[in-house]
């Protein structure tokens, strides 16, 4: 099956640069004539993604890969790792500091809308060795 | 590809086949062949971006001649409120409007009038709680038709009602009819336009079944004319025709419309660049805690279109000087106001142009392609082979309407194989290049183009 595989690395800390990569992959989508609501699932879910990496970890990886079927997206870091998962996933629990939130993010909302707008999600992670976020968004 | 009018025309003579206005083109919706900036029609959304860069005026946009008013008995003008801005020391519009009155209109209602009333109807229905929100407006046309191409899954957020200027011409035939007694064919309503797409919009809707403007002359084009007339007007001549106040001659610039609506969570953004990352951000749904949002194509609204006379700045500065004298508003909706009376009859439908094919699996295939291509081009973004950009000839290669020696660099290659090889954009009909490229040109005029379009109908 055809696929087309996109990759970006992700800066640690311009945030003038956060959402290109969400921003790209939507334009993407736009040409292969997705569904409308299946690129906002995506781009919402990127986007987020994209956000927390320079948030938590300084940067990293993502790996997106189109196929007939669905939209997967890899998000790799190796930033600190989550202590509690359980906890991330609540909607409203943030750990950003103030200098974050005072940029208008952090409202703790960033995990539970990536799942919110994925068909499957998947987060491993390790504390001291980073966080991988498998999402999917099948085509509609 | 639809055969449709537009306004926004290229003159072959002038064109030098320069980069200016294919850099700029926000809908990457122009190419040079033959040394001329042709526009693909179906890309295009009016927004007169390119005649406001073009250095050799070779981009114009068609409004109507004078002589359209012979062909009816009563003449109704519809001013634009951006036509206030365009004089200097004016501090009652009443010198405007009895001006276009001794030009030869019978009538002259204002669209700030009919802006009033829409500013009324939209804070109705945004109290209503019928809309999809953020509600964008609806009010300009090239940013509908920016919608349609770019951002179709917006198109339930716009505001599904009558512009200002089709509220003011429904209200301007049902009085004339009234009190002439002529039948709406004998009856000519015409705008005085700041804006090129706006004229498409009278010629073709988009979100009407029927259209109740009969015509556009531009600012630019009457200019002269009524400025002539308005300075041999005397004080006893003047008529109190002025009819509407701060809220609706404030849609002349950027802001106006948002402001009129007594809300405070609402964004104003103008200039096509910015407005494309509003949007942009809007699809992402990171500015759902908005209710309202006012678009506009040119830089500082309305007074930016490219058919005014003045700078836009100059003219917001004159019009806030003129708005100092106005009540706030002068007109407002019947209380039971229904949508049905003022809403769209027509459904806004996408037009995704910038799909590579209807089909994903072969849009993936192209895509690949495309990928290639692109990775072997340069990435200078020269524009030297007549496109915008090297994505965009990758994207032109793939869809069939270049090939890959139009980049210079591969054309190097090409000028060993045969020395009579030129670029793309330089090729001319019975000049140098090869047989081959030549009917290639043609055919991408003809399949691409609409600088000389010959029918005004619709799909």
């Amino acid at each position: 099956m055809e696929s087309i595989k996109l990759h970006y690395d992700i800066s640690a800390t311009d945030f003038t640069r956060a959402g290109a990569a969400s921003g790209d992959v939507k334009r993407v989508l736009k040409e292969l004539g997705v569904a409308p609501a299946t690129i906002r699932n995506v781009a919402v879910a990127m986007y987020e993604g994209e956000i927390n990496m320079v948030i938590h970890a300084g940067g990293g990886e993502i790996d997106v890969e189109i196929t007939e079927d669905a939209i997967q997206m890899i998000l790799t870091d190796h930033g600190p790792g989550i202590e509690n998962v359980e906890l991330a996933m609540k909607e409203g629990y943030s750990t950003a500091p103030d200098n974050i939130r005072c940029l208008g993010f952090g409202a703790g909302m960033g995990l539970p809308n990536i799942k919110k707008y994925s068909d499957e999600f998947r987060i491993d992670t390790e504390l001291g060795v980073g966080t991988t976020l498998t999402l999917k968004v099948y085509m509609s | 590809m639809e055969n449709i009018f537009h306004s926004v025309r290229l003159d072959d003579e002038k064109c030098l086949g320069c980069t200016n206005c294919i850099k700029r083109c926000p809908t990457q919706a122009i190419r040079v062949r033959n040394k001329k900036a042709y526009i693909i029609s179906d890309r295009c959304i009016d927004c007169g971006e390119c005649i406001r860069v073009c250095p050799h005026h070779a981009k114009y946009a068609v409004t109507d001649h004078f002589n359209e008013l012979l062909k009816f008995k009563y003449r109704i003008a519809l001013p634009a409120p951006s036509l206030y801005g365009q004089f200097n020391n004016l501090d009652n519009v009443d010198y405007v409007l009895t001006g276009l009155k001794k030009m030869g209109f019978d009538t002259v209602v204002e669209v700030s009038k009919g802006a009033e009333f829409i500013s009324d109807a939209t804070r109705k229905m945004l109290e209503s709680g019928e809309l999809k929100k953020p509600v964008i407006s609806s009010a300009c046309p090239a940013i509908l038709r920016l919608i349609r191409i770019r951002f179709p899954n917006l198109i339930g957020n716009i505001l599904p009602l009558y512009t200002p200027l089709d509220f003011a011409a429904r209200f301007a035939r049902e009085q004339a009819k009234k009190e002439t007694g002529l039948s709406d064919e004998e009856i000519g309503v015409f705008f005085i336009s700041p804006c090129p797409a706006k004229q498409t919009e009278i010629k073709r809707p988009l979100c009407f079944t029927e259209q109740k403007v009969n015509g556009a002359f531009a600012i630019k084009d009457i200019y002269p004319v009524l400025l002539q007339t308005m300075e041999k007007l005397t004080p006893e001549e003047l008529e109190p025709l002025n009819d509407s106040g701060i809220i609706g001659v404030g849609w002349a610039s950027s802001g106006g419309e948002a402001a009129g609506l007594l809300k405070e969570r609402y964004l104003a953004a103008d200039g096509i660049e910015n407005v494309i990352h509003v949007l942009e951000e809007l699809e992402d749904e990171k500015l759902n805690d908005l209710e309202f949002i006012e678009l506009n194509c040119c830089t500082g609204g309305c007074v930016g279109g490219v058919l005014t006379v003045e700078n836009p700045y100059v003219a917001k500065a004159r019009i806030q000087r003129l708005r100092k004298f106005m009540p706030v508003s002068c007109n407002g909706l019947p209380e039971k106001f229904t949508l049905d009376a003022l809403g769209w009859t027509k459904e806004l439908t996408p037009s995704p142009s910038m799909k590579l094919a209807d089909n994903v699996i072969k849009a993936m295939h192209m895509m690949s392609q495309r990928r290639e291509i692109e990775a072997a081009l340069p990435g200078l973004d020269c524009g030297i082979c007549g496109a915008p950009s090297c994505t965009a000839l990758a994207d032109d290669i793939v869809r069939g309407y270049a090939e890959k020696s139009d980049c210079v660099f591969f054309g190097l290659q090409a000028i060993r194989e045969n020395p009579d090889w030129v670029p793309a954009p330089f090729r001319e009909k019975n000049g140098t290049a090869k047989k081959a490229t030549d009917d290639y040109a043609n055919d991408f005029a003809s399949a691409f183009i609409h600088n000389t379009p010959k029918e005004e109908n619709d799909t």
